[in-house]
């Protein structure tokens, strides 16, 4: 009876965080999503949505945000897996999370000045003869900057499916004749793939959402369902168009998280 | 994986080591340039760093986001340590994994849905856009972060303990303060620093429920940098990656520490 009293009583400023940051935030998001700009009560939200403008914006962003993780993903992957084999594996780890503790604005900022007309990239391309480039608000210099933010969410996750791999199936796979190619192929990929999992997807979905990289980087030529969203809340103050794209976003986040899902095998 | 590593191997790691932190010193090397501009190396000055300490505005801006970075670590650390305690004692497996997943909305939520949702909240609620809607927004979006951190913790602590606690006559207080909390410690401070660090390193929530008056460094950054390149964005970039390492240096003993202790350290 006492014990059930103090829990609640410890429960009360969490519950209420539930309440008012969790599912109110989301409800509302709901709600607005169906008032248009006069907010009266309509579906007019929905069927702009479902217009072509919309559609090819959900679908670049969605070709964005997959190129962006799949670039990660095969640059991190071969990261994690040397950086399991060097010694001091864990002092070298926090370096590789270091840059993910300094100010992403900072970051993005520092881009400016390399990818500028008179910047490092192009000293750079100038020196092997290429001659210089237009390299800031391009695609290029977008999935670049939005990789580069993105690296140490995915190593970190894969570092430690790899950790977690026992050695001694290595050394099985070896004894049974696999070639090297072959262990990576059917025996260490496999068993890793939780790690990649969850990787994609701390990438996946940020990456949908992205706003202010597409404006400092890549010049509003790039516009994400985040830049949509923020574009309708804070400049044309449509609350209910963008509590729509919204509510889609979160849609797809929701199908993402149940496909890249990580359920606990064994144990 | 315990295999010998490859030339091949160390040179790929030195690239990706080199692009990460290349950016960084590109920022840190510029803050010294008499030229003013990130391109072309003219001469070496300080003008940049007292330029940026005698800039009234952009100080009480850092202050700002120091004291939202204490205040919302802080108060998310408690109110998150006690939500994790409570689903520790709830009964049913079912309650405590809908209470999770209730819980890490917020973590897997982007950035922009958690800002336009929170804009919505306080408008509605007729919270004024300032100082504590951005103070309420960072508690809210770091209390996950430090249940996750707490409740590992929490689980591997044998009930038992409890249990003997109360046998000796403890109350329930002292069980909270004497067993409970001095076992969770790494964890509760685990959950701090990422309370710090989220709150420091977000900009797209900020952005959302700041209004006029107040801003937040990456706020003020992002304005700046609208506008294009200005040499003081680059000496406050060094004075921030240098509070950083002293802070990662701090977090990597902390951690160490933690690891080392018998009863709060890694049991198997």
């Amino acid at each position: 009876m006492e014990n059930k009293v103090t829990r609640n009583l410890y429960m009360i400023p969490y519950a209420l965080w539930i309440i008012f940051f969790v599912i109110a935030p989301i409800l509302l998001v709901v709600y607005y999503s169906f008032l248009d700009i006069e907010g009266n009560f309509s579906l007019v939200n929905y069927q702009n949505f479902f217009t072509s403008t919309y559609l090819q914006m959900t679908l670049s962003s969605f070709w964005y945000a997959f190129l962006i993780t799949a670039i990660s993903l095969l640059v991190a992957y071969p990261t994690a897996l040397f950086l399991t084999r060097t010694k001091h594996k864990q002092l070298w780890l926090l370096l590789i999370i270091v840059p993910s503790w300094i100010n992403l604005l900072l970051k993005a900022y520092a881009f400016i000045g390399i990818f500028g007309t008179y910047g490092a990239a192009n000293n750079f391309l100038e020196f092997l003869g290429i001659g210089s480039q237009q390299i800031l608000f391009t695609d290029f210099s977008f999935v670049f900057v939005s990789v580069y933010i993105f690296i140490p969410f995915m190593i970190l996750p894969i570092f430690n499916a790899l950790e977690s791999l026992n050695p001694t199936l290595l050394d099985a796979a070896n004894d049974l004749g696999a070639s090297k190619w072959t262990t990576f192929r059917r025996v260490v990929f496999p068993l890793t793939i939780d790690g990649v999992k969850s990787g994609c997807q701390v990438v996946f979905i940020p990456a949908l959402s992205l706003f202010m990289l597409t404006r400092l980087i890549a010049g509003n030529r790039v516009i994400t369902l985040g830049t949509a969203i923020e574009q309708h809340f804070l400049v044309t103050q449509d609350w209910g168009m963008g509590s729509t794209i919204a509510v889609f976003l979160i849609i797809i986040m929701f199908v993402i998280i149940s496909l890249t899902g990580i359920r606990k095998r064994g144990a | 994986m315990s295999r010998k590593s490859s030339p091949f191997a160390n040179l790929f790691l030195f690239i990706i080591f080199f692009v990460l932190y290349a950016p960084i010193f590109y920022l840190i090397f510029y803050s010294f340039n008499s030229g003013g501009t990130m391109s072309g190396f003219e001469g070496f000055t300080l003008d940049w760093y007292k330029e940026l300490f005698s800039d009234t505005r952009l100080l009480i801006i850092v202050l700002n986001t120091v004291v939202i970075a204490l205040l919302s670590a802080l108060i998310s650390t408690i109110i998150g340590v006690f939500g994790a305690i409570g689903i520790r004692e709830m009964k049913r497996k079912r309650n405590q994994n809908s209470i999770l997943g209730l819980n890490n909305v917020l973590i897997v939520s982007p950035d922009v849905i958690i800002g336009a949702s929170f804009l919505i909240l306080f408008t509605m609620a007729g919270i004024q856009l300032g100082f504590y809607s951005v103070l309420l927004s960072h508690i809210a979006f770091s209390i996950p972060i430090v249940v996750l951190m707490v409740l590992p913790k929490l689980m591997e602590m044998s009930p038992s303990l409890i249990d003997a606690a109360h046998d000796l006559g403890a109350s329930r207080w002292n069980v909270l303060t004497k067993v409970i909390l001095p076992y969770i410690t790494p964890g509760i401070f685990a959950g701090f620093f990422m309370a710090l660090t989220y709150s420091l390193d977000d900009f797209a929530v900020t952005f959302f429920v700041t209004g006029n008056g107040f801003s937040t460094l990456s706020v003020e950054i992002y304005s700046l940098a609208r506008q294009g390149i200005s040499l003081n964005i680059n000496a406050l970039s060094a004075l921030i990656f240098l509070v950083t390492v002293v802070l990662v240096i701090v977090y990597y003993y902390i951690s160490r520490r933690a690891g080392n202790q018998g009863m709060g350290g890694m049991r198997r």
